[in-house]
């Protein structure tokens, strides 16, 4: 296995369901909470939506966050901010040559609470009363521009879209910009803010979400027989990425290396993975190559296993198929069983955990696996964490989003 | 229902308040939009549009850049009220 990759993660940063920063978050997932709540709200009777719960940010940004931030940013754009300050006190606030630092930050649906004000604001009360920072907050590229603005980081700012795999694009782009040269630190990750009634009541409409109504905490069951769709969440991830070469001059506290990235598309079906799961097997060999690591480096998996009936399955055996036997030694772990689906900022929060299971070696749990799925062919990490072997050790961090979009990335430990 | 001139200039400065976190009570008649408040001009469009709800007037985009001080922006309220 490779020794020497070349891009290095160094600051952590988030905020989701289970926790306003990266520490509450992980300390939640490692004891196997749930995020899911019952909404405080009359949603689902004022517009007859079959769902009424989801996974909230445990920490409101209006608790955080000056209230000017509030007004002019989305809160897609907010809880990036918020995770990105985390993360770049986290790297140590380094000093960089703006130049050289760039900002990839990612959201699958974009300004949507914005864009649905505006909507109201100009149908009750006409166009003069649309407020002039509506499009700069509505833009899906707005969490990336304030970000850069945040940052002052002049390399470059991207939003890669890409629905539910939107977050770990971003972050396998940011290496791509490292390892091209762009850049010498970059800033990346995902941010979702879409738990507005109108997501909600759509994706209800295409059967995607559990109705479990009476028990929100229960209701995000991946591999369980009894899974019946996703659980909406919200919030944040974001990494600071570094060349390895750039965190060693400066003496930086490295978590791992993001070693590897693999891309690839079904090709087949606007919402449905492909049932031979060959695209995602394509993406994972593609990232575990890049990586210089072989199957039987991988101790640990981070599924994107977001509870659906078919998706789940279609998964785990691409898994099978990438790892070969190797995969009986892995402890695969669906962390969205806790926070719920945070959508584009998914893939870079599950990055997050993904690198603290190498650090901590401690495989989070699955929990509300009661009856497991009989054709599971993945060693499931259960309710409880699970210790991670030492020495050189490779993870991947798997998503894969509407429209056939399939990211993988791999982690090895430092 | 007109408001009185201190009306005008104590809502006003809450808008202002609230776009740029400035405290409300530095937001007196004398102090200039962009050379005092920092305000740029997305920000200033956006307190307009604010205060033409609040205060239920006109401000028309050519008037917006007459309004060079706070004093400037509540004299033109005043006048502009039915």
């Amino acid at each position: 296995m490779s020794t020497a990759p070349d891009v290095v993660i160094t600051g952590l940063g988030a905020t989701t369901p289970l926790g306003g920063d990266v520490a509450s978050t992980w300390r939640a997932a490692l004891a196997g909470e749930s995020g899911a709540r019952t909404l405080d709200n009359d949603w689902a009777t004022t517009y007859e939506i079959p769902v009424s719960f989801a996974a909230q940010l445990k920490v409101a940004p209006a608790e955080v966050l000056p209230r000017p931030e509030i007004k002019r940013m989305d809160p897609s754009a907010q809880y990036a901010i918020i995770a990105t300050r985390e993360a770049w006190a986290d790297a140590g606030s380094p000093e960089v040559d703006p130049e050289r630092l760039g900002a990839v930050v990612s959201s699958g649906i974009g300004g949507i609470w914005t864009t649905l004000d505006a909507w109201d604001t100009l149908r009750e009360k006409g166009a003069r009363r649309v407020l002039p920072m509506t499009v700069p907050m509505l833009m899906p590229n707005s969490p990336a521009a304030y970000v850069e603005l945040e940052l002052g980081a002049r390399a470059g700012a991207h939003a890669l879209v890409s629905a539910c795999a939107s977050g770990a694009e971003a972050i396998g782009y940011a290496v791509e910009m490292i390892r091209t040269g762009r850049a010498d630190v970059v800033v990346a990750g995902g941010t979702e803010a879409a738990i507005h009634p109108m997501p909600l009541a759509a994706f209800a409409a295409s059967r995607t979400l559990s109705t479990r109504n009476d028990d929100p905490a229960g209701a995000s069951r991946p591999y369980d027989v009894q899974r019946d769709g996703f659980v909406l969440g919200e919030g944040a991830g974001i990494v600071v990425l570094e060349s390895a070469e750039h965190a060693a001059a400066r003496g930086a506290r490295v978590y791992a290396r993001l070693a590897g990235v693999g891309l690839s598309s079904d090709g087949y079906h606007m919402t449905s993975p492909e049932p031979s799961g060959r695209g995602q097997t394509s993406a994972m060999r593609q990232a575990l190559q890049g990586a210089g690591v072989s199957p039987s480096d991988v101790v640990h998996v981070n599924a994107h296993a977001t509870s659906t009936v078919v998706g789940d399955l279609i998964e785990a055996r691409s898994v099978r198929d990438v790892l070969g036997a190797a995969a009986d030694q892995v402890a695969l772990s669906a962390t969205k069983s806790m926070t719920g689906h945070l959508l584009g900022g998914a893939g870079a929060l599950e990055t997050i955990f993904t690198v603290l299971a190498l650090v901590d070696r401690s495989a989070p749990p699955t929990i509300n696996v009661t009856e497991p799925d009989p054709d599971l062919v993945v060693d499931l990490v259960r309710d409880t964490p699970r210790p991670l072997p030492s020495g050189q050790v490779a993870a991947i961090n798997n998503s894969f989003g509407f429209g056939g979009h399939n990211v993988a990335l791999v982690v090895t430990s430092v | 229902m007109a408001h009185s001139e201190q009306e005008i200039l104590a809502g006003l400065a809450e808008i202002v308040s609230e776009e740029t976190g400035l405290p409300t009570d530095s937001v007196l008649p004398e102090k200039s939009f962009t050379d005092d408040l920092d305000i740029d001009s997305l920000s200033m469009m956006t307190i307009v549009t604010l205060a033409e709800e609040k205060f239920s007037v006109r401000i028309p985009d050519d008037e917006v850049k007459n309004l060079a001080t706070v004093g400037d922006a509540v004299a033109f309220i005043n006048g502009a009220q039915a």
